[in-house]
Order: structure tokens, then sequence, then C-alpha cells
């Protein structure tokens, strides 16, 4: 069986050439033979699989669903799923049960999508690496010893594999965008607000987006397209009405107007700026007209970022205290001892470091100094991206100033930090962003990034598609992961 | 040394108020907000603190809040407000933080016009309202080995008022928050329920001697909740600083609990006395926006308040002063008053006041009863007063009536019809009368045809005894000076 895309499955599907359990089957196949050496998932969903496939069957029976009905998925372990355990990657989560689903689980369940694990993520979305998950490191597909990147590296391994056609994923600084790259994938991070963040536990509530992962751009807009919802339970999300995604993916690309950024090209390696630099020729032998422009304040990006998303999460993350749920610890002395011990026990070393470091710079004293100053950077860096959409539709960067990193390489979490420069400043601007693949750098893929303007993913979906439309990048598959 | 004694201190107090809102549901979320329910049967996933979980503005609580910024002449009404996290560790708050206000409030710079203790005008300058959460329950004493929680207060909506150090003294103190408590029932937007914790302050406390402008260390004594003991815990603390000052020693910036039962004041134990809470804004709520019209719209909601009344019922009804006063500053009889004199034709609002504070409020006492059971309508009470107005009845059948009218549905008309106690006026009738009793007292009527003034009563007395009360006293008197 080859798959080319979830249109061809589901067209498969509506002409009964495949039933929904078949499929399943399929993919359920790929995740014996290899999940467990990649160490994408963290539990498997096989019941509420078996119960979706039947519903989703049904709707297809009766010609009721839609391009994703029987289309089967994994969620990253930050979503809540109902009565199945949500971990977050975290020991301190380990044995924790939602008594409800996320908004983004919820649509995709309507849509009759079908659920077949929980990947594997850094703990608590804090990470670029995987490295930090307390269920072990995922490893990269294109080379077992290498990471996939992080957060989301569990979903963005699953679907480099081969093992699901669609993962969900969670994007704060990267998370989407960074691990597709280093897989060889599409990943999509839409505007901040388009996904509910009702029921994805929070990391850093003013950056968290969900998003997706798929093989291609039309993949992902089929699923974003039903993802997305204005949620009333989420006081954050976008009032917009829902949007098919996938209504522009056929146009042209002539004369866009796709922004790139010579100051972000000038810092990166030599191999990754050479494969960057054809694909952004590739665009402009396409039609689009390429355009300079300037980002001046997103150098200070990284730093903003590290301040403000620690802060955040130093607060989030109080709640996990050892009294309602979640680890805790054994035989307390007293209140104090209770939390102390949980956390400690319950928390690993990253987030801890995190939970530190914002927790100093909310500190009296330090406010003003850290977080007041990051927020006014924040700021202007925002100021920046509304600049450079006057003049462009879409900017082209680079995703990561490397490409996927083998384990433990990295021993300084500043360094790591770094590698997000690129990735950051739209999240901070809340845009939607995307990495396609566009190649091999050392045997190791290489991402390009899109980013829209506010609310602008059909753009940026456009571009990727018009460039998949000329390009094979995004059907290399790593050896051994291929459908046979 | 020796003048230290005979420093003269003076008290500066500043209150502030936690006033917790009358909304069926939670700040942010759907939650019952009643009190008295089982234990942890009120609490949503939010106040759970459940993962994945995020808060959901409730409206009402915005226009509550407005109304208490109108009602006290906020100079700023914020167009723009923002939610902040307050950052602590404790079981009954499971986020381990309140969303509270705390740069951009609701409602600044009002203020509240009290007595001072000569009885003159004092403004009292309300620093700010905001809106926050109020915290679950801890609950200590229940089992020896842990301490329970009990999260249905979880997440209520709250405005804390927070005054200017201006008040001098415990008795201005309580002024002030009788005040505010008067402002927040008559708005209706706190049921005012001081024992069930609707309404309970904090007090900042210090002691300066008179002439010095700079504040003495305050101590902040923590939720007092009656009135009674806002007065007494005022009271003892000044006299507990002042002897520490006087003795050498310094006041310790700290909180303090006030104990009812020892009458004293006392640290609160906690390890974290200079607690940093990490404010910062909520990154899980927009900035709440409103416009002018917004504002505006809930002017129709400010009632009429007591000070107002007060002008109306002395100056437009001719009230006493005292009575204008007492009815006016309970909600519910001013606005049973106010309904009734809205019926009244002929009868006077005076009498509907004596009545109402007399017969009326004993009537209630007796039932234990509230105005508000409405077991005497204030039609069914106008149509009473308007039987006396005619000389139907006299006042003391007024209150006969009245019992007789308590729990049903009939008029004043028809329990006076029905139980023949309209005043005899007939002039036959009670000539009638009056001869027999002549009659068969013929001594007392000669004492009282000799000039003895106390047989006139003596007369007056049976006429009233034979006709169980209903003879005009008027005609009665008439008559017998006649005969």
């Amino acid at each position: 069986m080859e798959f080319k895309g979830i249109k061809q499955i589901a067209e498969a599907l509506r002409a009964k050439d495949l039933s929904v359990q078949e499929l399943h089957d399929f993919y359920q196949a790929k995740i014996e033979k290899h999940a467990d050496n990649l160490n994408c998932l963290i539990n498997k969903t096989s019941e509420l699989a078996q119960k979706q496939i039947q519903q989703a069957q049904d709707l297809i029976d009766t010609g009721s669903g839609n391009p994703l009905t029987g289309i089967p998925l994994v969620h990253k372990d930050l979503f809540c799923t109902k009565d199945i355990k949500t971990t977050c990657g975290s020991r301190m989560l380990e044995n924790f049960v939602a008594p409800y689903d996320a908004t983004v689980v919820d649509n995709l369940n309507q849509a009759g999508m079908v659920t077949l694990a929980k990947a594997n993520m850094d703990e608590f979305a804090m990470g670029s690496s995987n490295e930090n998950s307390y269920f072990g490191a995922v490893k990269n597909p294109w080379d077992l010893t290498r990471v996939p990147g992080g957060s989301s590296g569990g979903s963005a391994t699953c679907v480099a594999a081969g093992l699901v056609p669609v993962a969900t994923g969670s994007d704060t600084g990267g998370s989407i965008r960074q691990p597709a790259a280093l897989c060889g994938i599409t990943g999509i991070k839409p505007t901040y607000g388009r996904n509910s963040r009702y029921g994805m536990v929070a990391f850093a509530s003013s950056l968290d987006q969900a998003g997706v992962f798929a093989k291609s751009a039309e993949d992902c807009a089929l699923v974003l397209s039903q993802m997305c919802s204005f949620d009333a339970k989420d006081s954050t999300s976008a009032q917009v009405d829902k949007e098919d995604f996938n209504q522009n993916l056929n146009q042209s690309i002539k004369g866009v107007k796709i922004g790139v950024i010579p100051e972000w090209m000038g810092t990166l390696p030599e191999n990754i700026r050479r494969q960057t630099q054809q694909s952004i020729d590739t665009l402009k032998n396409m039609g689009a007209q390429l355009v300079e422009i300037k980002l001046p304040t997103a150098h200070l990006a990284v730093s903003a970022y590290y301040v403000i998303a620690p802060a955040e999460c130093s607060s989030n993350l109080s709640r996990f205290d050892g009294i309602r749920y979640g680890r805790q610890c054994d035989n307390p002395k007293d209140l104090n001892d209770l939390y102390v011990r949980s956390r400690t026990e319950g928390f690993g070393e990253e987030v801890k470091r995190r939970i530190m470091v914002g927790t100093w710079a909310l500190s009296a004293g330090f406010y003003d100094a850290y977080y007041r100053k990051a927020q006014k950077i924040r700021r202007l860096i925002s100021e920046d991206f509304a600049s450079a959409f006057a003049q462009v539709d879409v900017i082209a960067a680079p995703v990561s100033p490397e490409v996927a990193f083998e384990f433990n390489a990295k021993k300084d979490p500043v360094s790591m930090y770094q590698a997000d420069i690129y990735t950051i400043p739209s999240s901070l601007a809340g845009l939607p962003c995307m990495s396609i693949p566009i190649g091999l750098v050392d045997k190791l893929p290489v991402g390009l990034q899109l980013i829209g303007n506010n609310l602008q993913e059909a753009k940026i979906l456009n571009v990727a598609h018009q460039f998949q439309q000329e390009t094979d990048f995004h059907h290399l598959v790593a050896e051994g992961f291929a459908h046979e | 040394m020796s003048n230290q004694n005979t420093t003269q201190w003076e008290t500066v107090i500043g209150l502030e108020i936690h006033t917790q809102l009358k909304t069926k549901s939670k700040l942010f979320a759907g939650t019952n907000t009643a009190y008295g329910g089982e234990p942890n049967t009120q609490v949503s996933l939010l106040e759970a603190a459940m993962p994945g979980t995020l808060p959901v503005f409730n409206e009402k609580v915005l226009r509550y809040a407005i109304r208490f910024g109108l009602a006290v002449g906020a100079k700023v009404i914020a167009k723009e407000s923002t939610f902040d996290r307050k950052n602590y560790f404790y079981p009954d708050s499971p986020k381990a933080y309140q969303i509270t206000q705390l740069n951009h409030p609701i409602v600044e710079h009002g203020e509240l016009v009290i007595q001072d203790d000569k009885g003159n005008d004092k403004t009292i300058r309300i620093n700010r309202a905001h809106i926050e959460e109020d915290a679950g329950k801890s609950i200590h004493d229940k089992y020896t080995q842990y301490s329970a929680i009990d999260l249905n207060r979880c997440g209520t909506p709250l405005i804390e008022i927070v005054s200017e150090p201006d008040l001098s003294s415990a008795k201005e103190a309580v002024r002030y928050m009788r005040g505010i408590h008067t402002i927040v029932t008559h708005l209706g937007i706190c049921d005012g329920n001081l024992q069930e914790g609707s309404f309970r302050c904090d007090a900042n406390v210090s002691i300066r001697p008179v002439g010095q402008k700079e504040l003495g260390t305050r101590t902040e004594l923590k939720n007092i909740n009656s009135f009674r003991f806002v007065e007494k815990a005022i009271n003892i603390e000044i006299k507990r600083q002042i002897k520490l000052l006087e003795s050498g020693g310094t006041v310790t910036q700290e909180t303090r609990l006030y104990d009812a039962d020892k009458n004293e004041t006392r640290p609160m134990r906690s390890k974290e006395e200079a607690n940093d809470y990490r404010y910062f804004p909520d990154p899980d709520l927009l900035p709440v926006v409103i416009d002018q019209a917004y504002i505006d719209n809930e002017k129709q909601f400010i009632p009429e308040f007591p000070a107002q009344k007060i002008i109306r019922y002395t100056q437009d009804l001719k009230l006493k002063p005292d009575d204008a006063t007492t009815i006016a500053h309970d909600k519910e009889l001013s606005e049973y008053f106010d309904a009734a004199v809205k019926q009244l034709g002929k009868a006077k609002p005076k009498v509907a006041a004596n009545m109402i504070l007399g017969e009326f409020s004993a009537l209630l006492n007796a039932n234990d009863a509230k105005v508000e059971d409405n077991n005497i309508s204030p039609e069914q009470f106008a149509e009473l007063l308007e039987a006396l107005a005619a000389g139907t009845i006299s006042h003391k059948i007024a209150k006969v009536v009245m019992e007789k009218i308590w729990g049903t549905d009939s008029t004043a008309a028809q329990i006076i019809d029905k139980e023949g106690l309209a005043q005899v006026s007939d002039t036959g009738e009670l000539e009638t009368i009056v001869k027999e009793i002549i009659k068969n007292n013929p001594s007392q009527f000669e004492a009282y045809k000799g000039g003895d003034m106390k047989m006139f009563n003596y007369f007056v007395g049976q006429v009233m005894k034979q006709t169980r009360g209903r003879a005009n006293p008027a005609q009665v008197k008439t008559l017998l000076e006649e005969l």
C-alpha cells in the first residue's frame, strides 16, 4: 500500500477500496514494528481507536463523512483526552487521566479521525530535542543516534516514520517547526488564538498554540481546517469564522511577494544556507517576487522569550502541588514537605530550571528589569513584523541553524536555547508559521520556514503547497520507513 | 523620658473590604456560587485547577463593579482593565495563584462621606475597587491528622474595596464599613451577610504622635467579619501599639489575627512573612475593554441611597428625622414603605412610617418574619391605612385588623366587615350605649356631674369596653359633655 496523502486515502475509503479497519491495521502494524524502537509513543489508545473506527466507518457508509473521517492520528501527550492518560511527558502526570477532551481533540474526533496513541514529547513541552521526556528520548527516523527535535518530537517522528499520516503538536517557541524540519516533514503552527488552548496543558499561555504535522501542506491544511475553531472556553481564542485552508492551495504564486531576511541567512552554517537559498530560488523561479526585509529587533527574541516563557511556566506549573492529582511524595511531614518533595520528584531538570528562571524573573525588584523589558521587546518584534508585512505577503526564513544533532550533544542549556533563534520571533508575534522540507544536508533533512501575517494561514499554505507541487522533498522518507 | 508618657497619639486606619458579589455563577466559570452547599460539590474543573482549563470572565461581575464605582462617584471607571496573577502556594487555592487586578483595576478614586466622632461630615477617599476571586476554605479542626479543603467558595467573585488611610478611629472605621455595606446591599450586588463571609474586612492600623506627618508602621488585621469585631479589634490593636511604643518598643509590620474570644490580636502563623507574590498580567485573559456607553448603561441600576432617601422622607413626606433614617437605611423596609406610600390617598406617609416602625415591626418580630416575606403586601397595608384615615377604624383596631390580614389575601375592608370591627360613629347607637352606662353607674355619674374629671375617663373606658374598642373616641367625648 502506498498513500500519497489524506485526500487519496479518503477517496479509497469512500470508494470502498479500503475499510477504516484495514487502514487502521496498516498503520497499527507499522506502529507495532517501529514505535518501541523510536520511543515516539507514550500510551496507545487501542480501545478508543476501535470505537472510533466503527463510528468513522458508519459515517462513511452513510455518506456523511468528510476527508478526515477514518484517518488515523496521534495526539501530542499534552492534549487532554477523556478517560485516557495525559502525561505531558512528565513523571508528575505519569498516571494523570483527564476527565475531559481538549477542544482540539474534540474537533478532530467530531471529524471522525481515529486516535491511535499519545505521542512522546519533551516534558511539559520544554525542550528542543525531546531528550527531556520522563519516558525517554525519541529517536529521529533519519538517524537513530540523533534527536528528532522538540518539543513535539514524538509527533514529528511518528509522521516521518510513516506510523500515522497526521499528528497534532504544539508550538510555543518552535516546537512544531523545528522537529518538522529535523524530521523532514511539514508542520504548521497557526496564528495564536486560531486553535483553542482549552484542554492543552499550558506551558506558556501567551505563546502556546496547537498545530499539526503531516507529510504535505495539503494534508496540514485539511486537518487544520477541522482543528481550528473559535472556542468560548478560551478567552484568547480568535473570534473568526471557520476557514477552509484548502481553498487557495492551488493558486499560482506568481507575483507573490516573499520577504527574505539577509541578516538571518548570513548567520546560517554554509551547507544549510546553500540548501535554504536553493529553496528560495525555487520560489523565485516559480514566479514569486523576492523582497529583502529587516527585522531589527528580532535578535533580542531569544532573550525575551526565555524570560516570558519561563515566567508564565513558573505560574502555570504551580498547580502541580501533589494534592489533587499528579505525583504525591510518600509520607509528607507537613504541607511544605509535600510541596517540595512532590515537585522535586515529579519534575525533570529542564522544567525545574525554567520554573526557577521564571520565578526569579517575576520576583520583586527584578520584574522591571526582566519581564517588563521582555514584553517591550515582544511588542517591538511585533511591530517589526507589521512593517515587514506592509511590504511582503509571506516571509521565507530558516527554521534551525542545524540539522538533527546527536543525543547528549548539547550539555549547555543556553546553546540549546540559542538554536531557537529563527522560530521564536514569529512565536512572540503570534503569527502563523510553518516548516516545509527542502532536502537533505549530510543525509539529514532541512526545513524552510514560511511566516504569514496575522490569520493568513491560507497564504503560507498556498506557497508551501505550490512549492510541493514543484518539488519532491516532502516525499523523501528515511531508509527503512518507506511504506511497502 | 518623662514626656514619652504624655505623647498624644493619633490613629490612622485604612480598610480593605472584601465584598462577595451576588452573582449566580463564579468569576471565571459557570459554577454555582450558593453558600452552604456540601463541601466540594460546587467545584468545576477550573476551580480544581485541572490541567488545560482556562478562565472565562463572568461579565455580570464587571457590571456590578461598575455600579459600585458609579455609586461612590469614582473618578475612574477603567475603559480598559486587566487581570493579574498573584502567585502563592496554598491548598485552598488550587491554581496556586489568585486572579486579581493589580495594575489596572476597574474602579479608582471614589469617596464616601461619613460622620466623624464629633458628628461632622468627613470624606473618606476610596483608592480603588478591584475584581478578584475568592479562595476556598481550609478547615483545620475537623480531623486531627489532616486539614480539610472545601473548594465551594473558590472562584467566587469579589470586589476588594480599598480605602485611603483616612479613618481616625475605630468608630469611624465602623461607620465607613457600614456605609459601604449600605451601598453594596442597596445596589443589590452583595447580600451583605457578614456571618457567611460575604462582607469582610482587613484593617490597616497605625499610630503616630499628633502633629507628625509621616505614618507609623502599620499592622494588618485580617478577615474581620462583624462590625462589632472591627471596632474591638482596632481598639485593642491601637492600645497594643501605644503600649509598645511608650515602652520604647517598635511596631513590626505584620499581619495579625483578631481573636474575639480572647479579645486580642496576635501575629498570624506564617513563615513567609515577606511573601513575594510575583504578580504579572494573566496571559489567559484579555484586557476588559468597554466604552462610555457601557458604563452609562449601568446608571439605570443605581438606586436611591439612604442619604437621598432621608432627604425625600423628611422634606417631601414630612417624616420625623429618626424614622426617616431608620427606614432609609433598611433596604427592604424602605422599599416596602415606598411601595405602600405610593398607594396612599387620604392617609399620611407619616402614619405609615409610625405603623411600619411600630405595630408592623412588632408583628414581624413576633412571627420571626422578614419584610420581604410579604405576609402583608404593601397594598394590603395601604388599604389598612386608608381605613384608619377614613375613620372606619381606630388606631387600636388597626392593629387587630393587621394581625388578621397577616398571611392572608384579605383586604382590610373584608376583615373589618367580617369581624364587625368598624368604628361605631352612629350618634344614635352611641347615645343609647352611653345612656345605659350612666343608668347602671349612677354614683359615678353624680361624681362626674360634680366635676370629678377622673370619672370622665371612666365613662369613656366603659363605652370602649362595651363596644370592644370600636367607639369613635371623639364622639364619645362629645356625647358625655352634652349629657
